[in-house]
């Protein structure tokens, strides 16, 4: 993967020689597609008014297809889904309410793993061109994750399958439904048996309900749900605990004092956003004091949640659940006779834990993570009991997603009845099982002896390879649904543009299979809600549209309690053996970029620095220190791993805090068929994911090869050196010395030494806050950035090279021992200094300071002499030092946000503090000749940081929440004593820690030099 | 020193004393007028055009592709471009200060070797100058650093030491060449004369304007010349110390310096010295000039790359005492990196190349040593060119906030334009060589006649 | 004042040594000759004072060219940064008078410099591609090589054909030739 359009362009001509020589038929697809269409038909009459008869009859086309497809090729993809703007608006919104150059904003929701998040998306002219949360979800609260940002690229991406396929080649949707009615009627002489349908974790009701259609018309078909990272296992505990498998979530605003059992409760999983806010509303600086809580995780890895919680304790995945059961003797949940006993220094870190639970007794939270056994579940449902916290911090409401038991077996049982040649015909909905299914299973094999297989997807990927019929899905973007927020909220997903690539819904492939092939996805949604709101007026549904959410449908808390035999039977099984010494376990995790592969081709989250490895591009075997040491391994070294007797080859990548022993591997690399940015990098975790559903393997090797694989890694250099970048402070010590943060820094001149007359700023002054105690390095502002000011992708090269473009990035320090060591995040934008280095040694006043204090860039003024770059201190300037923003492919013209500018190579570029939101706040302002309210700019990083670590606004308004943050004694400037007077600073981070917790592993000089 | 004679070592002069006014005139400007060209020159200019051709061709890609092909990154935002730039401008000031300076100290050895030294000056500007115009993210817009008021009626901002640049280094270029072009007028005078081919005399004629001689021409043609001379010699001091600026301007530790700007200046005079070193003793053999460019020359030469080379040693030396005395963690850390750091062995390669062996001068019979002083010329152009990556790479790659450090690694289209600016360089030299008298004859003259005068 | 016979420029005298053209000069003043020229092949100290020629006014000039240079060099970033395009750069003043002085100091050089050389040629009335003397043989082949002359110009008041050829062979030059117009 090389950065810049002109390799694309290269591997685009390639494709069209291909096609020519017949080879690849793909850029032949869109065309030949449309053409059975009567949308061909009306293109054809509005690109060619006169003699467009000649094109109609079959030898003109072909000539035309010709010329097309060659163009088409030259052009990159998606050049087919030219068509009006006004078209694609969803008619819910008239298009008369378009006022051209101002955005709308439309209510939707994105579903990942089954549970959706409300999001509001900026729509220019009907593209939608950024992702915001939805203020009115229960999930978002307004903030988003970095995949909902990046899901717009998705929508765009010109490597999206574009056509219906049949066996390889070209065909229609008629023809597939044609073909469909066929074997229908077949399946329904039969009642249905040899049909099965494979769908992801399916969290629609709608399209729940139209799956239970088919099944109680067919009772022989079956339903099939396989979600790689699904939450089977805690219904399986639920199961266990309450006898139905009821759905747990949390409060953690409520809690005082919170113990995650490697659960990463704000990096990833349903509710992580809505957690993040709660658990960051009592650690960040206003709450400092008293009411300030406190985070204790334990896990393997080290996690996004892990880092920043007050104490951590790095544990092998199967002493976990040993530390569980210790814990739950220590507090009384089972007899002391049946914990097992742990190492010293675990006990020791216990102890005051345990007492610190039951000190916040009903304010308390213990959460335990989707890779846990059940029975650590099942113990955390009675320890939360015990604390008196259901009903206050723990919430438990009847399940929430339609199927809950989405996972592992379900598919397993699918394998068996292909083997066993009960299939006949097979519909894939979505997912890739091809890849994402563990290689003990065999999917592969098993579905090829299906006779009719047929599949949805967003691309034409693996699964599909394996299809006889492979139909273009609909983006979220493009199609009706609904789903459930993790909470039970319901809220409508509406289309923001029609189709790009004639895809259809999953819920309009489903109705088709019900024999109603028309009917709009609109109308089922609509359906499904009238049904289940009978008494609703019309009007409510408007309102739900607009809202996003569908009031009243949160499910009512229920006071299950966990049964006696169920615990005593957790406790009678026993932890198990305790694994041998020197063990190592593996632990696979969906990645922070490509998921479980559904973003693999997304350029956005591939460039995306990892929030603790700071990897790009590719993904690595994540080992502890301790391990590198033991089995002789350096960071980028490619290793073999080994496991069940499957082995892959992987780099390895060390990472300090992690548990001896543990190995961590991300699914969504190492993709055969991904597109032109998925395909290749990285390696194949699936290939030694074991058939079972664990998510923890003890018993695997991991061994040198003696070759290296260079990774793309934007910091290399892991230590504070000593100098007071981030500064923070134990609560005590805050307590006796609230500006402790301005005792921290080095020597130097105090900011208010200055030989010049200062600069008068009058009018507004803009300026930024960013919380350190809140931020917990999440990355949904970089891809925020990155979505709303055109950033380019560069790639793994341009990367390793030091040029990857973000103009907000996340640093992360390791302070402390290499072992167990503290990490701060530290988000850098531009520091809009008031003594700018970069703008003074400009000789082309290309960058110069507005009159409201913003170090503004002028593109087209700059030469390049990146001077400026290397004047500034924070180095957050970007340098196009090829031409890296695409200029060429069609659909990525649509994805650009028209307020800003594109820009072009040799120039530089930086944070503008999203001036062309403050431009037009202020346009809006002058209108109604008042000022800029406060919070009415908010930057695209602020507005989608889920802590609310970021916070922009006009320091001159003295009621401004910046201004009042500015105040706190705990600002400080970043390298504040070479005097350059940033606008943007910092709030220290205050720690909570026990007083009573062991101390951790004594400081010495953590994570140095390159790796 | 009134006589040459007295303080020469070997009791050897600055010209041999068989030489006249007629001799030396035939001799110098046979060169050039000779009908047959040597050999040796068409070899020598023939790899320094296969070189210059190689530039064209990284230019040509540069420009087709942008500035990316070369190893500049971030943090390390400069990379070779800069460090050829500071290096070609450096070896250029030896010319103006050995024209200029040596000329108000009334040094006569300066005479035979002036000319082709301030040759040298203006083809090590016309290097440096290609640079800054190449290192551009926008090359073709270069002319938006001139002051006049370009698009939308913007001008230069004035405060950005690039800006100096432009002045400083057009400048330096401009009176170089006028320096140059002043002595050359009464030798382009002797040549119209001399030469018998009626396109040589039309050339060599308009060049010399009309020239004869007549003594009161002479008597303003030695004010100008003189007044040219002092202005050049703080025109060369300042050119260096506004390079220097380019760092010390900025707030980088390792560039945020204020010993840079002497530092700057004696490190050029001491690679400038060495560069006509390197071009000196080649000519004066192939030439076979050792009767003007005696052992003399080369001796002084040797002695003021010397005194130099003490004066920039003594550069280092503060830096890093200043390093630790600012009790700054970045400066010192910066120190520290250059010794300890990934760049290490570039560095203690320069303390090598630059302080340690360039003390054999000492020795009179070093310095003596034709082959040996024409190696230690090279080491030093080589230790020269190591500094200026130093100073450029490792205080860039490591600043001040550990997450963005970085490295530098130059590519081989950096490695390639380097080489194509030294084949431009060699080029111009050999059509110097070849059209033009290498040594200023009326100067020679002077210098027999006062000999003479001083024998009687 | 008796006119030439037939045009001519002057009576040139061909000198081997400086000292002789030195005295030949010396002499031709006291003997109260102006309008004349010496040409030698390099500067000879005192030979301008031997022909009466006093001092030059380059220096001046140059000093002129100089003050001028630094005028316009700072005027000119003045009126740029202050008065036609103000800009608030980095939050220095827009009258940051210290970084200014480079381009001043850069601009007195080039001025002056660019004064001197051209002063220099104008007063010496170059560039002048031809003259009566290179209508000399002897001149061409000796005066830019190893030949001083001595001219005295028809134009001199007290220029005689016969007086003054008579006047300069007591002089014992190597040979006295008539400079055709």
């Amino acid at each position: 993967m090389s950065g810049g359009p002109r390799d694309r362009l290269r591997i685009d001509v390639a494709r069209a020689r291909a096609a020519m020589a017949g080879r690849d038929g793909s850029p032949w697809r869109g065309l030949e597609e449309i053409a059975g269409t009567p949308e061909f038909e009306e293109f054809l009459h509005r690109e060619f008014p006169h003699n467009a008869s000649e094109w109609l009859d079959p030898a003109g086309r072909r000539d035309f297809l010709r010329l097309m497809a060659a163009s088409l090729a030259l052009a990159g993809f998606g050049a087919c889904t030219r068509q009006p703007a006004e078209t694609i608006v969803p008619y819910v919104q008239p298009p008369e309410e378009i006022v051209p150059g101002k955005p709308l904003y439309f209510a939707t929701a994105m579903t990942m793993a089954g549970y959706s998040t409300g999001l509001l998306v900026e729509s220019h002219m009907g593209r939608p061109t950024k992702v915001e949360g939805n203020p009115g979800h229960p999930a978002s609260l307004g903030a988003t994750d970095h995949f909902a940002q990046a899901s717009v690229l998705t929508l765009y991406d010109p490597d999206r399958s574009q056509v219906v396929t049949h066996r390889g080649a070209i065909s229609t949707w008629n023809g597939f439904l044609g073909a469909l009615a066929a074997d229908m009627q077949l399946r329904a002489a039969s009642r249905g048996a040899g049909l099965r349908i494979l769908t992801e974790q399916v969290g629609s009701p709608t399209l729940a309900s139209l799956l239970r259609q088919v099944t109680a018309l067919l009772p022989e078909a079956r339903w099939h749900q396989y979600e790689p990272f699904a939450h089977e296992t805690e219904t399986r505990a639920a199961r266990t605990a309450f006898g139905a498998p009821l759905h747990t979530w949390y409060r953690p605003q409520a809690a005082g004092v919170i113990l995650s059992l490697d659960a990463d409760l704000i990096g990833c999983g349903p509710g992580s956003l809505r957690y993040a806010r709660e658990i960051a509303s009592r650690r960040r600086a206003e709450a400092a004091g008293a009411g300030m809580s406190r985070l204790y995780v334990v896990e393997s890895g080290m996690s996004v949640t892990g880092s920043v919680a007050d104490h951590r304790l790095a544990l092998a995945p199967s002493e976990i659940e040993r530390f569980a059961r210790a814990l739950a003797a220590a507090l009384g949940v089972i007899g002391p006779g049946d914990a097992p006993g742990l190492a010293p220094a675990h006990e020791a870190w216990l102890r005051p834990l345990a007492a610190d639970l039951q000190r916040a007794r009903g304010s308390s939270l213990v959460a335990a993570g989707p890779r846990q056994p059940a029975a650590v579940h099942v113990l955390t449902h009675a320890i939360n009991e015990r604390l008196g916290n259901v009903g206050a911090t723990v919430i438990r409401t009847d399940p929430v997603l339609p199927d809950p038991d989405g996972g592992l077996p379900s598919l397993q049982t699918l394998v068996q009845d292909m083997d066993a040649g009960k299939v006949d015909t097979l519909i894939v909905i979505g997912g890739n099982p091809a890849y994402t299914a563990p290689a003990g299973l065999g999917f592969a094999a098993s579905l090829s002896k299906v006779k009719l297989s047929i599949r949805l997807g967003l691309y034409d990927d693996e699964t599909s390879a394996l299809c006889g019929w492979h139909l273009p899905e609909a983006h979220f973007l493009e199609a009706w649904g609904d789903g459930r927020a993790f909470d039970g909220t319901a809220g409508i997903q509406q289309p923001l543009i029609a189709p790009l690539y004639s895809g259809r819904s999953a819920m309009e492939l489903i109705s088709a299979v019900l024999g109603r092939p028309g009917v709009t996805g609109h109308a089922l949604v609509r359906e499904q809600w009238r049904r289940a709101r009978p008494e609703e007026p019309e009007a409510s549904w408007r309102r739900w549209l607009h809202d996003g959410v569908i009031d009243g449908t949160r499910p009512p808390p229920r006071d299950a309690q966990v049964r006696a035999e169920a615990l005593a039977g957790v406790a009678a099984a026993g932890p198990g053996p305790a694994p041998p010494q020197g063990d190592l376990e593996v632990v696979f995790l969906p990645d922070h970029g490509a998921w479980d592969g559904a973003f693999s081709n997304n350029g956005w989250l591939q460039e995306l620095p990892r929030p603790i490895t700071k990897l790009t591009w590719d993904n690595a075997a994540l080992i502890a220190p301790a391990t590198a040491e033991r089995l002789g391994l350096a960071s980028e070294d490619l290793a073999e791993l080994t496991l069940d007797g499957r082995a892959v080859r992987v780099p390895v990548w060390i990472v300090p805090g992690m548990a001896p022993g543990a190995v961590e591997l991300t699914l969504g690399y190492g993709r055969r068929r991904a597109g032109r940015i998925g395909t290749g990098p990285g390696y194949d975790a699936c290939a030694v994911l074991p058939g079972s559903t664990a998510r923890a393997y003890p018993g695997a090797a991991l061994r040198g090869t003696r070759e290296r694989y260079p990774l793309a890694c934007t910091q290399t250099h892991h230590s504070m050196e000593g100098r007071g970048l981030v500064r923070w402070a134990p609560l005590s010590r805050y307590a006796e010395q609230p500006d402790f943060a301005h005792h921290q820094e080095h020597g130097g001149p105090g900011p208010e030494l200055s030989m010049y007359r200062e600069w008068k700023y009058d009018g507004y002054a803009w300026g930024m806050a960013i919380d350190l105690g809140a931020c917990h390095g999440c990355n949904a502002c970089v891809t925020a950035c990155q979505s709303e000011n055109n950033i380019p992708v560069v790639g793994k090269e341009q990367v390793m090279l030091g040029r990857e473009m973000h103009w907000i990035r996340v640093d992360r320090y390791f302070e402390g021992s290499i072992d167990d060591p503290m990490v701060h995040h530290q988000p850098l934008p531009c520091m809009h200094c008031e003594h700018a280095p970069c703008e003074v040694v400009c000789p082309v006043a290309a960058t110069t300071h507005s009159d409201e204090g913003l170090n503004q860039m002028v593109y087209n003024r700059c030469v390049g002499t990146r001077y400026c770059s290397n004047n500034c201190p924070y180095k957050v300037r970007r340098f196009n030092f090829l031409l890296y923003s695409d200029w060429t492919t069609p659909s990525l013209k649509m994805l650009r946000n028209p307020d800003v500018t594109v820009r072009s190579r040799g120039v530089m570029e930086k944070c503008t503090y999203c001036v062309q939101r403050i431009n037009a706040a202020r346009i809006d302002a002058k209108n109604e000749d008042r000022r800029i309210r406060d919070g009415e700019v908010t930057p695209a990083c602020a507005q989608a940081c889920p802590a609310q670590a970021i916070v922009f606004g006009d320091l001159n308004d003295p009621g401004s929440r910046v201004r009042r943050l500015k105040e706190m004694p705990l600002e400080y400037g970043l390298l504040d004593e070479i005097n350059t007077r940033p606008r943007t600073t910092y709030l220290a981070r205050v720690t909570n820690p026990h007083p009573e917790m062991p101390p951790p592993a004594a400081p010495e000089a953590g994570g140095h030099g390159e790796p | 020193m009134a006589s040459p004679e007295r303080n020469a070592p070997g009791g050897e002069g600055l010209i041999d004393p068989a030489h006249d006014y007629a001799s030396v005139t035939d001799k110098i400007s046979a060169f050039v007028l000779t009908h047959r060209t040597p050999r040796g020159w068409f070899i020598g200019f023939g790899i320094s055009f296969l070189l210059l051709m190689g530039l064209l061709a990284a230019v040509g890609y540069l420009v087709a592709r942008g500035t990316g092909i070369w190893g500049v990154n971030q943090p390390v935002g400069w990379g070779f471009a800069i460090i050829n730039f500071v290096w070609w401008i450096g070896i250029g000031h030896a010319g103006t200060l050995i024209s200029a300076i040596l000329l108000l100290l009334k040094q006569e050895w300066r005479t035979s070797i002036n000319r082709f030294a301030e040759a040298m000056t203006l083809f090590a500007v016309a290097c440096a100058g290609l640079y800054p115009i190449l290192h551009l993210g926008r090359p073709w817009l270069f002319y938006w650093l001139l002051p006049y008021p370009n698009t939308m009626n913007l001008w230069p901002q004035f405060r950005s030491p690039l800006i100096w640049d432009v002045f400083a280094v057009s400048t330096y270029a401009t009176v170089s060449l006028l320096f140059w072009y002043v002595g050359l007028i009464p030798d382009l005078a002797t040549l119209r004369d001399r030469s018998r081919r009626r396109l040589a005399q039309v050339g060599y004629g308009v060049l010399a304007m009309g020239w004869r001689g007549s003594a009161i021409h002479w008597h303003r043609y030695e004010t100008a010349y003189l007044l040219l001379a002092g202005l050049a010699t703080p025109l060369v001091v300042s050119v260096h110390t506004v390079v220097s600026f380019d760092f010390t301007i900025s707030i980088i530790p390792g560039w945020h310096s204020t010993i840079f700007p002497p530092y700057f200046v004696a490190g050029a005079i001491y690679s400038g010295f060495a560069m006509v070193m390197t071009l000196a003793i080649p000519i004066r053999s192939f030439y076979g000039v050792g009767d003007f460019i005696t052992m003399r020359h080369l001796d002084n030469m040797a002695k003021v790359m010397l005194a130099t080379g003490l004066i920039v040693a003594y550069g280092y030396l503060t830096e890093i005492f200043i390093a630790w005395y600012s009790a700054v963690p970045v400066e010192q850390y910066m120190a520290v990196n250059r010794m300890r750091g990934p760049y290490a062995p570039l560095f203690w390669g320069l303390i090598l190349t630059n302080v340690i062996i360039p003390q054999a001068l000492w020795s009179r019979r070093v310095r003596s040593s034709v082959a040996a002083l024409f190696v230690l010329s090279l080491i030093v152009n080589v230790g020269m060119w190591l500094e200026r990556f130093v100073i450029v790479v490792t205080s860039l790659h490591r600043d001040y906030l550990p997450s963005s450090w970085g490295m530098y690694y130059p590519t081989r289209w950096d490695w390639l334009t380097y080489a194509g600016t030294i084949g431009l360089f060699l080029s111009l030299l050999f059509l110097f060589l070849r059209f033009l008298p290498m040594i200023s004859i009326s100067e020679t003259r002077a210098l027999i006649s006062k000999a003479e005068g001083e024998v009687e | 004042m008796s006119p030439a016979a037939r045009p001519t420029y002057g009576l040139l005298a061909e000198f081997e040594t400086a000292e002789a053209i030195l005295q030949a000069a010396r002499q031709a003043h006291a003997a109260g000759y102006r309008k004349m020229e010496a040409y030698t092949p390099f500067p000879i100290e005192d030979l301008t004072e031997a022909l009466g020629f006093r001092h030059s006014r380059l220096p001046a000039i140059v000093l002129a060219g100089g003050v001028a240079g630094a005028l316009i060099g700072f005027g000119l970033q003045y009126w740029v940064s202050v008065l036609v395009y103000p800009h608030n750069i980095g939050g220095r003043p827009l009258n940051s008078w210290p970084s200014f002085v480079p381009v001043t100091f850069e601009m007195t050089i080039l001025v002056a410099a660019l004064t001197a050389v051209l002063g220099m040629l104008a007063l010496n009335g170059l560039p002048r591609p031809h003259h009566p003397l290179f209508g000399v043989p002897r001149f061409r082949e000796h005066a830019s090589r190893d030949r001083f002359f001595l001219c005295i110009e028809a134009a001199d008041p007290r220029f005689d054909p016969q007086a003054t050829r008579r006047f300069l062979e007591e002089l014992r030059p190597d040979g006295v030739t008539e400079v055709p117009l």
